[in-house]
């Protein structure tokens, strides 16, 4: 297997935009090390009951597909084109204006033309035509189709998994076209003949099995956050509440795996344990509903819901009012925008109201979980924290574009 | 390139075809008897078909693409065109998008300027895009609904000579040729351009540069054309006895456009008003959304966590439901 080296800064920014020559359809893919992730594992897979668990590589020459790979995805196809109208009318609609071709940072920042959204659209778009369209069927390359050949198999494989599904192509686009809804259904028939990556479908393993991504155990969560604790303490010389578990709290605090487990996020989590102490919020965490991000969502809407299934199962568990959430980009994408249509309604909750202020959350009214920024940002506004914003007024700061709570929440 | 060649192959064959038919009796009336009918009822019927068939497909989620403040506590400021969240907001949203082009005058574009990345402002796309489309539905409106008063008469107002050069013709002109330019001459756009999306642009160039033939320098077709549409109109198509050369262009190109329109991209026209991503409102922590086909999944329940680790929570001193 080849490793990458890691490139300078001048090799990476040494970056040409001109296409080559050679049409896409006849341009191979290659493999470039350094720009793919290894598969997901035959363990990992199992463990979800995902189909094609086995032991390969992307760079292994034989993907070892199952025999009717392509009935599957043809088949897998069709279903999603039933079942999505964004789908079917994202494959119907696109003008191939080039609007969304240079907004997106794969394409920006490799110059690979495939990864112009439009064309990576086009990746799957060539092979709908081909098999749903009368046009594609009967003049094929002329009519922009192709056929399905385990060559496209490996291109999708490769640059659907070069899209963070940020949805910045979808803001230029005159039709609102979103790559990101293109790469999940990539993503969700490349899924059903088992080529994953294993960044994706192991974190997603842990999280269905132990409750969150890094597959921290019940007592290492607690572990960590006692561990924290005593940090503040030694620093501030204030011992914080860490509420685990605790049945009856009025809140459900939920955030990413990550902020108990790394630097930074431990800063960030430590900033939330304080924060709840200095205002006495009646509060838990929770070892279950331990990870507010979602691996599911770039695996398929399916792993999506049993993954975030955990937070209103806990919440009701616990008997706690309403939820509050940490920060995480994908997460709040799930939470905004699925976790109440999938798993709700949220009816054993309470409108959610803030125990400190009083202010009631009418924008979460439904869904009932509100974002830590909104509850800080109310808190602040009713002047329940001490601030001196002298201690950072030396920092030039800057709103760092931050895709799914931009674009698929609208909190800025 | 090839795509290039070969639609450009295409629109010359169909002319060829066209003029073709100029010649035989026989194909003239075809041409002006039956195709017209056959190619709008294609047309409508086409339309119809693929529009329902989206309108009717399921929106499973409610996945509005935002970019701007959604409604939050009320003294944060929100950005109801950007972030709808509700129905007047949604209809302003849709309104821009799609008089007035909105995302595509966000457009930007990205250089490697001394190693580093510079985005710059791109307004052009966006300009003639407006230019061309607007121009065409006047242009459209002006054949198909003549009786619109004032609609000549304030487009016409360029009085170039007799007949009256219509300002819509040139803009018309002006932004099918941005539009095709920049498909033959940008590299990235070449590269991304079918055989399709040239072949569309071709036609409708066809039909307007053969309409101002027949207008400016072939008074003969132009009181053919008058006369065939008072035919078709009152359901009593004429026979010519000859067809003008350039009319023939002229309708074949037209009824090929109008046949070909709902099977091909040009249909953006309707889709555009569908798009799950622009024509529903950020209220999704408001009201909930239902999913039609919201399948049950195996979910891993918490009676089977604290099954797995319960000794484990026990001796971490956490609270279990089973002893
Ligand atoms: S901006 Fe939209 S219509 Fe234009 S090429 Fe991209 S996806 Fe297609
Ligand atoms: S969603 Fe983001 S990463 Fe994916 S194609 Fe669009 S711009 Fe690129």
């Amino acid at each position: 297997m080849s490793s990458a080296k890691t490139p300078k800064p001048d090799e990476l920014i040494a970056i040409r935009y001109e296409p080559p020559e050679m049409p896409w359809m006849d341009t191979p893919t290659v493999f470039r090390p350094g720009t793919w992730s290894y598969s997901g594992t035959a363990k990992s897979l199992t463990a979800l009951n995902l189909p094609n668990p086995r032991a390969w590589q992307p760079s292994d020459a034989d993907w070892k597909l199952p025999e009717n790979w392509k009935e599957i995805i043809l088949d897998g196809m069709r279903e999603r084109l039933e079942k999505y109208r964004s789908f079917k009318l994202f494959m119907d609609i696109c003008v191939r204006c080039g609007a969304c071709a240079d907004k997106c940072h794969f394409y920006i920042g490799s110059g690979d033309p495939k990864n112009m959204p439009v064309l990576r659209a086009e990746l799957l778009r060539s092979v709908y035509r081909r098999y749903f369209t009368e046009a594609g069927k009967r003049f094929g390359r002329l009519a922009g189709a192709r056929e399905l050949t385990v060559d496209v198999l490996k291109e999708w494989f490769y640059y659907f998994y070069q899209c963070t599904e940020c949805r910045r192509c979808s803001a230029f686009c005159p039709f609102g076209i979103d790559q990101a809804e293109i790469t999940m259904m990539g993503r969700e028939l490349l899924n059903l003949v088992g080529c994953n990556i294993n960044w994706v479908t192991e974190p997603a393993a842990n999280c269905f099995r132990t409750g969150n991504h890094l597959g921290i155990q019940p007592g290492g969560i607690k572990d960590m956050l006692d561990f924290m604790a005593d940090d503040i303490a030694d620093r501030t010389g204030v011992r914080v509440d860490v509420p685990i578990n605790k049945k009856g709290a009025e809140i459900l605090f939920v955030t990413p795996s990550g902020d108990y487990f790394a630097d930074p996020g431990t800063y960030t989590c430590m900033g939330y344990l304080m924060l709840f102490h200095e205002i006495g919020l009646n509060y838990t965490f929770s070892t279950y509903a331990s990870e507010g991000g979602n691996f599911g969502l770039f695996t398929s809407s399916e792993m999506v819901k049993r993954l975030n299934a955990k937070i209103y199962a806990e919440a009701k568990r616990l008997g706690v009012k309403w939820i509050l959430g940490g920060e995480c980009g994908h997460m709040w994408r799930v939470i905004h925008q699925y976790m109440d249509t999938m798993n709700g309604p949220a009816d054993f909750l309470e409108e959610p109201v803030s125990p400190i202020t009083g202010t009631r959350f009418e924008n979460a009214r439904s869904t009932k979980m509100v974002h830590i920024a909104e509850f800080t940002a109310d808190l602040i506004r009713n002047g329940k924290l001490k601030l001196d914003p002298s201690r950072n007024d030396a920092y030039r700061v800057t709103f760092h574009d931050s895709c799914n709570p931009a674009r698929a929440m609208g909190l800025f | 390139m090839m795509n290039l060649i070969a639609s450009l192959i295409t629109v010359l064959i169909m002319i060829l075809l066209a003029l073709g038919i100029a010649f035989s009796a026989t194909l003239s009336s075809l041409l002006t008897v039956v195709i017209p009918y056959a190619a709008l009822a294609v047309f409508l019927a086409g339309f119809l078909y693929r529009v329902l068939l989206w309108a009717k497909s399921p929106v499973p989620f409610r996945i509005t693409t935002t970019c701007g403040q959604q409604t939050s506590l009320p003294w944060i400021r929100s950005n109801p065109l950007d972030s709808p969240s509700n129905v007047w907001g949604v209809i302003g949203r849709m309104a821009l998008e799609i008089l007035l082009f909105r995302s595509l005058f966000r457009n930007t574009d990205v250089a490697i300027v001394g190693q580093r990345p510079v985005y710059g402002s791109a307004k052009w796309l966006w300009f003639f895009g407006l230019l061309f489309h607007w121009s065409l539905l006047i242009v459209v409106l002006r054949q198909i609904a003549p009786w619109i008063n004032g609609l000549s008469a304030a487009d016409g107002f360029f009085e170039i000579g007799i007949p009256t050069f219509y300002l819509s013709d040139a803009a018309l002109l002006t932004g099918l040729s941005f539009l095709f330019l920049r498909r033959v001459v940008v590299p990235q756009l070449k590269y991304i351009s079918l055989f399709a999306d040239y072949v569309a642009l071709l036609l409708i160039l066809g039909i307007v540069s053969t309409g101002l033939l027949m207008r400016h320098f072939s008074p003969a077709d132009l009181l053919q054309v008058k006369n065939l549409a008072l035919g078709w109109a009152t359901f009593s198509p004429v026979v010519p006895a000859r067809i003008g050369l350039v009319l023939s262009v002229h309708l074949c190109f037209v009824f090929t456009l109008l046949a070909w329109f709902p099977f091909s991209k040009l249909m953006h026209m309707g889709g555009v008003f569908l798009s799950p991503t622009r024509n529903l409102a950020n209220d999704n922590r408001m009201k909930r959304h239902l999913n039609p086909w919201n399948a049950p999944v195996k979910v891993h329940t918490y009676e089977e966590y604290e099954d797995e680790f319960r000794d484990k929570m026990k001796l971490a001193g956490l609270p279990v439901e089973k002893e």
